[in-house]
């Protein structure tokens, strides 16, 4: 399992109620379910995934997140997850406002267009950076809103949305975000995961 | 041996007050079972069957000589295992393969024809829940049906809240829509214009509205495929012959088709059965039972729902078997739900379609090991 599940993983306790939103084929889902006795639910919109889930024995609802988590009363999860998705929605904004309806509090993940190796590759090679966590070409990326951690910090604050934990991944090594080292981190980090509530 | 004695058959003594305000007692359910309870009696599984099915699931029908209508899903290593669970089934009341019918006689000896009560789904499934008693089983594991069989699953579960552990209702809807209850009206007037229903006082097989059914059968046929379906097997391809023949024969397979399906079913089937089982389903409104609030159907169980529909199903449509999926979300229930890709149509469910197959094994199994 990748780093990326073990710190989101960490973020929840055990006996929860979780929904993984784009949940693929269920590998988180069914570590927090093996480990934490979470009471997991997926939502995901590709059929041949779902198909992955139901062999592992998860719940998950084949569904699109822009139009199916209306569908989820208020509050009626412990955590949200999201993991490296937001940036593909058609608008992200509208996710996120849903996500933090539908949980008490939310897990989001997203892929740093901050991170140096990416402003290296545009800055020198002058095409579209591919790289570890943004793996597609131009033409074929599901990526249609790119943001950097800095800029996801931002636009949560400026919609007051509070934030537990920031947490900047790189390889194997976490470390917490702050304000003050906001800028190193947008850097050197090339995901950003964040425990945020409304 | 008759066809009494290869139809096992449950009398319910218990009376049974009916949606129509009538009382039943000492009426017949036919039933048969696949595979066998085990010591726990925690591995039964109750399938409820469509409008044209039967009790007799998986194997040869011993009164048709055919393969049951759910081959392919329900045997030995199949999606419902037999070697693994215990199957259930029985004819619904209102049916013509054993149970209490409309071509049953009433106290007078004399056929009731449409002096039989007309019944409801739910009418069904309280009918059928006389069969856990008689098993001795307190909890089933699953039950699950497509179409109408569909419709009793949620009806069930309604109804018996704690009673099955998973629930798995496959191309329904709660609620008959009106082309849904359109089609429905045409086969009834197709049986009801045969001048040999006689207000459905027929009383032997060579004088019975064999035509009108016939007709019911092949409009309600059409419905169970996709357009798709229809044009790659058939197309416009002739039915022996080179050319057209310029007169009302069966000039192209698909009419040649559908005749066949309209003769074999009246030999099957009975005309009056058909009126009151396309009525119950009709009928069918679990909203309407809950003042219009779906969610409160589910309300009192804790079972796990995994509902399944078709890409080109449009009788029962995606987004029909989705209201289901809503109304259990938006009370916290345990839901999964997948749509299949197939060209197959409604009839998707009975066929062999490997994706729907794999989905409804896994969750079974999957499920199972968690018991």
């Amino acid at each position: 399992m990748k780093n990326e599940f073990r710190v989101i993983a960490d973020l929840i306790e055990k006996d929860k109620k979780v929904l993984d939103v784009g949940c693929a084929d269920g590998t988180l889902m069914k570590f927090l379910k093996q480990n934490k006795n979470i009471n997991i639910r997926g939502l995901e919109i590709s059929k041949e995934k779902v198909q992955e889930c139901i062999a592992k024995g998860l719940t998950v609802i084949e569904g699109n997140a822009e139009k199916d988590l209306k569908q989820f009363p208020d509050k009626s999860f412990d955590y949200v997850v999201l993991s490296q998705t937001l940036q593909a929605f058609l608008n992200p904004e509208l996710v996120l406002d849903e996500l933090l309806r539908v949980g008490k509090k939310a897990i989001v993940t997203i892929p740093n267009f901050g991170y140096w190796k990416v402003r290296f590759h545009l800055l020198f090679k002058g095409t579209m950076p591919i790289t570890k966590t943004l793996p597609d070409e131009w033409y074929n990326t599901p990526n249609l809103h790119m943001c950097t951690i800095k800029d996801f910090f931002h636009f949560v604050k400026s919609k007051d949305i509070k934030i537990f934990k920031s947490l900047a991944l790189n390889n194997l090594n976490t470390s917490i975000i702050s304000k003050g080292n906001l800028g190193v981190k947008n850097l050197f980090a090339d995901l950003g995961i964040f425990l945020i509530e409304k | 041996m008759n066809t009494e004695k290869k139809i096992k058959t449950l009398i319910v003594k218990k009376p049974l007050k009916l949606d129509c305000g009538k009382t039943i007692k000492d009426f017949p359910i036919a039933y048969e079972t696949y595979g066998s309870l085990n010591s726990k009696k925690d591995n039964a599984i109750l399938v409820f069957h469509a409008l044209t099915g039967d009790q007799f699931v998986t194997g040869i029908n011993p009164i048709t000589n055919k393969e049951g209508w759910w081959s392919y899903a329900v045997g030995p290593d199949k999606a419902i295992d037999t070697k693994k669970y215990f199957v259930i089934c029985s004819n619904v009341i209102g049916g013509c393969m054993g149970s209490y019918g409309p071509s049953h006689k009433n106290s007078d000896q004399k056929i009731f024809g449409t002096n039989f009560p007309v019944i409801t789904i739910n009418d069904m499934v309280n009918a059928q829940y006389n069969l856990l008693d008689h098993f001795g089983i307190d909890k089933l594991f699953s039950i699950t049906g497509g179409s109408m069989g569909g419709m009793q699953v949620l009806q069930f579960i309604s109804n018996f809240p704690d009673k099955s552990k998973t629930v798995i209702p496959i191309a329904t809807t709660s609620s008959h829509s009106a082309q849904n209850i359109a089609f429905n009206e045409l086969g009834r007037q197709a049986i009801t214009a045969d001048s040999n229903w006689k207000d459905g006082n027929y009383t032997s097989k060579e004088t019975n509205p064999g035509k009108g059914l016939a007709v019911a059968r092949m409009a309600a046929h059409i419905t169970y495929l996709s357009k798709k379906g229809l044009q790659e097997k058939f197309g416009r391809k002739l039915q022996e012959r080179e050319d057209l023949k310029f007169g009302f024969d069966a000039d192209f397979q698909i009419e040649s088709y559908l005749r066949y399906q309209g003769s074999v079913f009246v030999d099957r089937f009975d005309a009056n059965s058909y009126l009151y089982i396309t009525r119950a389903m009709d009928y069918f409104d679990l909203a309407k039972q809950f003042n219009g609030n779906l969610s409160e159907a589910f309300t009192n169980t804790k079972a796990k729902f995994f509902i399944i529909s078709f890409t080109s199903d449009w009788l029962y449509p995606t987004q029909e078997n989705k209201d289901i999926v809503i109304a259990l979300n938006s009370i916290g229930a345990d839901v999964g739900f997948v749509e299949i890709v197939s060209d197959k149509g409604h009839d998707s469910f009975l066929l062999d379609v490997p994706d729907f197959l794999n989905a409804l094994k896994n969750f079974l199994d999957k499920s199972y090991e968690e018991n």
